[in-house]
Parts: C-alpha cells; sequence; structure tokens
C-alpha cells in the first residue's frame, strides 16, 4: 500500500508536480497545516512572507506577468481570504493566470459562522475564472491540477482553491495528477480556415489597415507571430497599456498607445483607417472613448482567444477565434507583402504635433520642478530601455505607459482594467521573483504607495531589488486632474499631508535618496540603479501637472485635447 | 433595429453536475441588470448533465452576451437562446379552490374543461386542479377562477420547453469532445 500523507503535505507534493517554485502568502489558523507542511518544502517552494494578504496576490500577479508562469498566493480563511479579493478581481479583468490557496474551517463548521470562516467561494465565484472548495484529502491532486490548467489555459484568469482544515489534516495516499482536459472548458478552439482566409482578403483589399496590440499577443506568446505580421502587410499598430512590450517601442510600425492618455496619432487613424485589425485586446471603454462613432468607417476584424469578447463592446465583421499565435502566423501566410507608405506617413503629422505640444515639454522642460515624463524617461534609458516597468494607478502609471520604452517582451506590470491603487509596490516584488536577472522599476505616487506601504517590510526581509520611483506631487494626482477639468478645481479630499519618505525607508533599511532639482536627477538614477538590492528614489514632482494628451470621458477617440 | 428590441428569450443552459453552478448563472444575468423571469433546473436526458431553462427579456445582443459569459463559466457546456417560435414550450400550474365554490357553481367546472385542466384532486374542503399548456392560457385560467372569488392558492412552474431544431446540438457537442479527449489521450 502506498504511503499515506496529509492533504496538506499532498498539496506541498502537488505544487510541486506544477512546478512552482515561489510562494506569496500569509499564515493564520485555517491554513496552519499547510505551512506545517511547507516547513519540511523550504528548499523547493520558496514561500514569500509578505506584509497583508492583498500584497501576496499583487507579488503573484507580479511573478505571472513577468515570467508567464501561474503565480501562486497562500492564505488562511476569513479576513485573509477576504484580504485577497481586490488582487483576484484584478487578476480576473487583466487575465493574469494565478492561483489562490485560501485555508477554511472544516466542513464539520462550514455554514455555523464559525471563527473566521467566510464563503470564499460564493465571494469570489463571479471574479476569478474557477473557484472551488476542498472538502477532502483525496480531492488535493486533482482539484491542483485542474486549477493549474485552468489558471494558464486558454485566456488565463485566476483560480480559487478554499481548503478545509479536515482536508488539510486527512490523510490520503497521494498520486499527483495531470489534467489537460475538461470537457465543459474548450480553452484554445481549432482555427477556422475559412475565417483566416476572410481575414487575408479583408487585409489584402485594405489600403488604410490599423492594428490594435493588446495583451493577449504576449499571453499567447505571439510577439514574433505579431512582428511578421505586420512587417509582411506594413500594417501600422496601437497598443494598449498591457500590450505595451508586445512590440518594440522603437518599431517603425508601432505608431504608439490607444485609448485616453494615448498618443495622438493612433486615436485619430482609429477613425480614419478602412480596416480595423483588434488582436487579443478587449475594447475597453479607457481605448474606445464614444463607442458610437468609433471606428464606424471602418471593417473590424477581431483576433481573440475568448469567444465572449467578440461583439461585447464593438460589432466586428469577422470574429477570429483561437490563439493568436496560431490565427496571426495562419493569416500572415495568406497575406500579400505590400506597402503602406503614404498611409504610414498620415500618422507623422500628429506625432509631431503631439511631440511640439506635449512630449517636448513634459521630457526637456527647461526649468521649474521636475516632471514625471522626464524622470520616467531617465530611468528607463538609465536601464538601457531593457527594465520591466511596474507602475501603481493614476498619473504615475499613465505617464509610465507613455514615457518608459520597451525593447523586451513581458516588461509591463499594471493594473489596466481595475485600476487598482495599491497594485504597485507588492507587484514589483513578484516581478523580482519572476524575473530576478531583469531591473524592475517601480513607479509610484505618493497616494498609492501608502495604500500598500507596509510590503517594505517584504522588501527588507527578501532583499527584493524594486527600484522604487516614488513620483511625490503631495497629491492624489489624477483624481486632482479631474477636479481642475471637469469639477471647476475643487480639489475635494485630493491634497496629501505627506511623510518623511526617507526616513520610511530608512526604518527599513532600504537605501533612499529625494531629488529635487533637475541637474541632481541623472546621478540619482544611477545610483538606485548601481546599488545592489531596493532603493527608494522619491522625485519631488510639480504639483498640480496634467498628465496630457486626454480624451475626456465619453467623447470620440480622435478629440484629443492637446492642452488644458 | 432589431438588435434593441426587448422580447422574452429562452436560454437553455446544459451543465455538469457540481455544486455552486446556479449562483454562478444567476450572476451572469444580475451583472447585467437582467431579471430571470422563469428557471428550470434539473437532470437532463444526458446522464450526468445538468439543464437550466431560463427566460428573461432583453434585447438579442443582451441575450448573446448572457450566452456567451455563461458558457465561459468553466463547468457549462453549452448556452443558447431561443425566441418562442424556435421552441415548443410547456408550463404547469397548479390551483387550490373552495370545494363550496366549485360545488355551488357549475363555472368552475366548465373553465375547466374550456382550458382543457383538470381536477386531481376533491375533498370536502378544497379541490385541485391542474393545467398545462402556455404562460397565457394558465394566467388566463387563473384570472377567471379568481373573478369566482374561489382561489386559495395559484402557483405556476418555470417554462420548459424543447428545440424545434433537427440537430442536437448537445449530442454533437458531447461526441466532438469526446474525440477529442480520445486523441488527446493518444497523444
Amino acid at each position: 500500500m502506498a504511503e499515506k500523507i496529509t492533504g496538506a503535505e499532498a498539496l506541498m507534493r502537488a505544487l510541486e508536480h506544477e512546478g512552482v517554485d515561489v510562494l506569496f502568502g500569509y499564515p493564520g489558523g485555517s491554513i496552519m497545516p499547510t505551512y506545517d507542511a511547507l516547513y519540511d518544502h523550504k528548499n523547493t517552494l520558496n514561500h514569500v512572507l509578505v506584509r497583508h494578504e492583498q500584497g501576496a496576490v499583487h507579488a503573484a500577479q507580479g511573478y505571472a506577468r513577468v515570467s508567464g508562469k501561474v503565480g501562486c498566493a497562500i492564505v488562511t480563511s476569513g479576513p485573509g481570504a477576504t484580504n485577497t479579493v481586490t488582487g483576484i478581481a484584478d487578476a480576473m479583468i487583466d487575465s493574469t493566470p494565478l492561483v489562490v490557496i485560501c485555508g477554511q474551517v472544516g466542513v464539520a463548521m462550514l455554514g455555523t459562522d464559525a471563527f473566521q470562516e467566510v464563503d470564499v467561494v460564493g465571494i469570489t465565484s463571479p471574479i476569478s475564472k474557477w473557484s472551488y472548495q476542498i472538502r477532502r484529502p483525496e480531492d488535493v491532486a486533482w482539484a491542483v491540477a485542474r486549477a493549474f490548467y485552468i489558471a494558464k489555459s486558454g485566456r488565463p484568469g485566476p483560480v480559487v482553491l478554499d481548503f478545509a482544515k479536515n482536508a488539510q489534516t486527512g490523510t490520503v495516499e497521494f498520486e499527483p495528477a495531470t489534467v489537460d482536459f475538461i470537457r465543459s472548458y474548450n480553452p484554445e478552439r481549432e482555427v477556422d480556415l475559412a475565417d483566416i482566409m476572410c481575414a487575408a482578403k479583408m487585409i489584402n483589399d485594405s489600403v488604410k489597415p490599423f492594428a490594435l496590440v493588446g495583451q493577449g499577443v504576449e499571453l499567447g506568446n505571439a510577439c514574433p507571430e505579431l512582428l511578421e505580421f505586420l512587417e509582411k502587410a506594413d500594417i501600422p499598430c496601437g497598443t494598449t497599456f498591457l500590450g505595451l512590450s508586445a512590440i518594440p517601442s522603437d518599431h517603425r510600425l508601432n505608431m504608439g498607445i490607444l485609448g485616453m492618455h494615448g498618443n495622438l496619432g493612433p486615436n485619430v487613424m482609429t477613425n480614419q483607417c478602412d480596416l480595423l485589425i483588434a488582436i487579443g485586446m478587449r475594447f475597453d471603454d479607457r481605448v474606445t472613448g464614444n463607442l458610437a462613432t468609433y471606428a464606424k468607417q471602418a471593417k473590424i476584424i477581431h483576433f481573440d482567444i475568448d469567444p465572449a469578447e467578440f461583439n461585447k463592446n464593438v460589432q466586428v465583421d469577422l470574429k477570429v477565434l483561437g490563439n493568436c499565435k496560431e490565427t496571426l502566423a495562419a493569416v500572415t501566410k495568406q497575406i500579400e507583402a505590400t506597402q503602406h507608405s503614404a498611409w504610414i506617413d498620415g500618422f507623422k503629422p500628429y506625432a509631431e504635433k503631439e511631440y511640439n505640444k506635449v512630449i517636448d515639454k513634459a521630457l526637456h522642460p527647461a526649468e521649474g520642478p521636475l516632471l514625471m515624463g522626464e524622470v520616467i524617461r531617465r530611468v528607463s534609458e538609465a536601464a538601457h530601455n531593457k527594465g520591466i516597468m511596474v507602475t501603481d494607478v493614476g498619473q504615475n502609471q499613465l505617464m509610465a505607459c507613455r514615457y518608459f520604452k520597451f525593447t523586451q517582451n513581458r516588461s509591463v506590470v499594471t493594473s489596466g482594467g481595475l485600476g487598482t491603487m495599491g497594485f504597485g509596490l507588492p507587484a514589483a516584488i513578484g516581478a523580482t521573483f519572476g524575473a530576478p536577472d531583469r531591473a524592475v522599476c517601480l513607479f509610484v505616487g505618493d497616494g498609492g504607495f501608502q495604500m500598500t506601504i507596509q510590503e517594505l517590510g517584504t522588501i527588507m526581509e527578501q532583499g527584493a531589488p524594486v527600484k522604487i520611483v516614488l513620483l511625490n506631487n503631495n497629491f492624489l494626482g489624477n483624481v486632482r486632474q479631474w477636479q481642475e477639468m471637469f469639477f471647476s478645481h475643487r480639489y475635494s479630499f485630493t491634497p496629501m499631508n505627506n511623510p518623511d519618505y526617507e526616513l520610511i525607508a530608512q526604518g527599513y533599511g532600504i537605501p533612499t535618496k529625494t531629488v529635487v532639482e533637475r541637474e541632481d536627477l541623472d546621478a540619482a538614477i544611477q545610483e538606485m540603479l548601481s546599488t545592489p538590492g531596493p532603493y527608494l528614489l522619491q522625485c519631488a514632482i510639480k504639483e498640480e501637472d496634467n498628465v496630457l494628451p486626454m480624451t475626456p470621458p465619453g467623447a470620440n477617440v480622435d478629440e484629443m485635447l492637446l492642452e488644458v | 433595429m432589431e438588435q434593441d428590441t426587448i422580447k422574452l428569450y429562452t436560454f437553455l443552459i446544459y451543465s455538469e453536475n457540481v455544486p455552486g453552478l446556479l449562483s454562478q448563472i444567476s450572476a451572469v444575468f444580475t451583472r447585467r441588470q437582467v431579471n430571470i423571469e422563469s428557471l428550470n433546473v434539473c437532470a437532463s436526458s444526458t446522464p450526468g448533465v445538468h439543464k437550466y431553462t431560463i427566460t428573461a427579456y432583453c434585447n438579442e445582443h443582451t441575450a448573446q452576451m448572457l450566452a456567451a459569459q455563461t458558457e465561459k463559466r468553466i463547468e457549462v457546456l453549452q448556452a443558447n437562446y431561443y425566441t418562442d417560435e424556435d421552441i415548443f414550450i410547456n408550463e404547469t400550474s397548479l390551483y387550490k379552490v373552495c370545494t363550496s365554490a366549485m360545488l355551488g357553481n357549475g363555472e368552475v367546472n366548465r373553465l375547466v374543461r374550456l382550458y382543457d385542466a383538470r381536477i386531481i384532486e376533491v375533498n370536502s374542503t378544497y379541490a385541485v386542479i391542474e393545467k398545462t399548456g402556455d404562460t397565457k392560457d394558465i394566467i388566463g385560467l387563473y384570472d377567471e377562477l379568481k373573478k369566482l372569488d374561489c382561489v386559495l392558492q395559484f402557483v405556476r412552474s418555470g417554462r420548459i420547453c424543447i428545440t424545434k431544431s433537427r440537430t442536437e446540438h448537445l449530442d454533437e457537442y458531447l461526441a466532438a469532445r469526446e474525440a477529442e479527449r480520445v486523441m488527446k489521450a493518444i497523444k
């Protein structure tokens, strides 16, 4: 007879079987048997003790985004589990593969309002790809295998395993399981050749094609296929925030960022192209603006792996279902090699206009306080444009997406869909574990930094080499900008009375410096990047600066404001 | 525009028989602000497969989205939507009426015959009438009985239906998936 082990030990072996090497977590009552088992697996399962469960999930997200692997978080029941909710919802809307394991009271106590009992499956079902309660040790191997398969296959997403205490302590003969088929779940359909031929014809017939590149390209590991496709038919593209590093920033066909705070050219040309080719993106309202006027002149092709995305926000002329790694490659074979020089040149006047009115001022101010744009660009360049950009949410995020430059894939870690302030710091920690050889540069504002500032403790303990660039403008900057533009300058609770961040960093033993003068910036960035381990660089940023250009909420995509 | 016309749609959803799915499915409708008019859940003719029959008023675009989002739930096998022209519909109802009112007035018996209903229980206090059919007739009988002031209780089931299509989509789907499973196992 095979050896009998506890469900907790079975979980450890199942995680090892899935190739997990790092777990972000926080122990507590209902997960203690699992933590006890973990004690014997410290050599294979590197557990990173965070300082709050929200941090565990965001760290797992950062890890997953840069590594392409499934991020793993482990927490206790009740408040431990509810603290993960924001991260799970964030991972759901941004398609990040996670497995979140929560402790749960024993099945005999379920439904009795026991201490630290909460209906985790009920809470997380609507915000996760799959949520399952493990009630018996016999189910551990199967549930873990299924969880990892669901999290990473098709359109990735977060999976929750609610692990009842009796299932942790009960014993079972463990046999690792592998799941690669679920009858009711069809993550990758076969490519429909008729759709491919139809797409190729539409592309060949197009005189002014324009591609929209989303995160689906990176998620499908389809970056080489994307370049081949765009280059063969000479198709200019714009990217979403999450799709930023799917194509090098300086690629000749990369026209910039789509959406509310994106670049002028791609937004204007969205409403001038004759064919819009959306690839692994979901027509978020921040990208489209007013749907009633969005690309009405164009035919639209939508490449996506998730059939529920088709016609959700924008009615399309052709749906191409499947992993874009396969669908793009198939279409590339069928399209004619061609040039669209005149059409591509048409983007230039808009790029020049934006450069003169906005970008030049943001990057090369002659005087006055530091601006976010110049700090971000210099950090990017000092890291040879090979760094990983992690952002929090708000002006820091919009500016980082605008001014950081990318030459490598999987270099963007930002909360795009949910817009979770406090995401940045823990996500950056996770990114250092997911890509230990790369520079992880976090851009964070003084608001969001304080939402998960306790994770400085995790950074201290792990020596996680997060290069924290605190863009401090003493405001909740993005809300302040909207108050300035749409609420008559009424700054309702957006000024921040800030603590001494240098002292805080020192308290955690993190090297730190504050830059106020422009002439000190380069040296400080060099010092930050050359200092081993973590570093906090605080930049005193102009207080009332705006992120421009901007498409006001609800306005047409081509109606960007270049100045306020 | 046809897409914007609000109609009663019937959603036929097939799922694996796992707990907790009903709340997931109803959450899809709630999130789109669609009120469920009727709901019937039971084992389907395929062993291990559950069938949900849900009716709701919405436009066709919303119906498409509801079906797509429902099908996205891991344990849902298929979700489709139909208009009344696409399906054979049935619904059942029970009416508990006062025996004295029924005996004292031939009208109840006349209505039972008129509406093709049947009496399934009579005792000294009450009688139970059963009627199957479409919603309109069931409500029609209720309204008539109500006028006679004899109804003690009234209940109607959710709609059940069968598609008019000559192909059985679920069977085809399951056969295709089984073939894929076998192919995968061989590989």
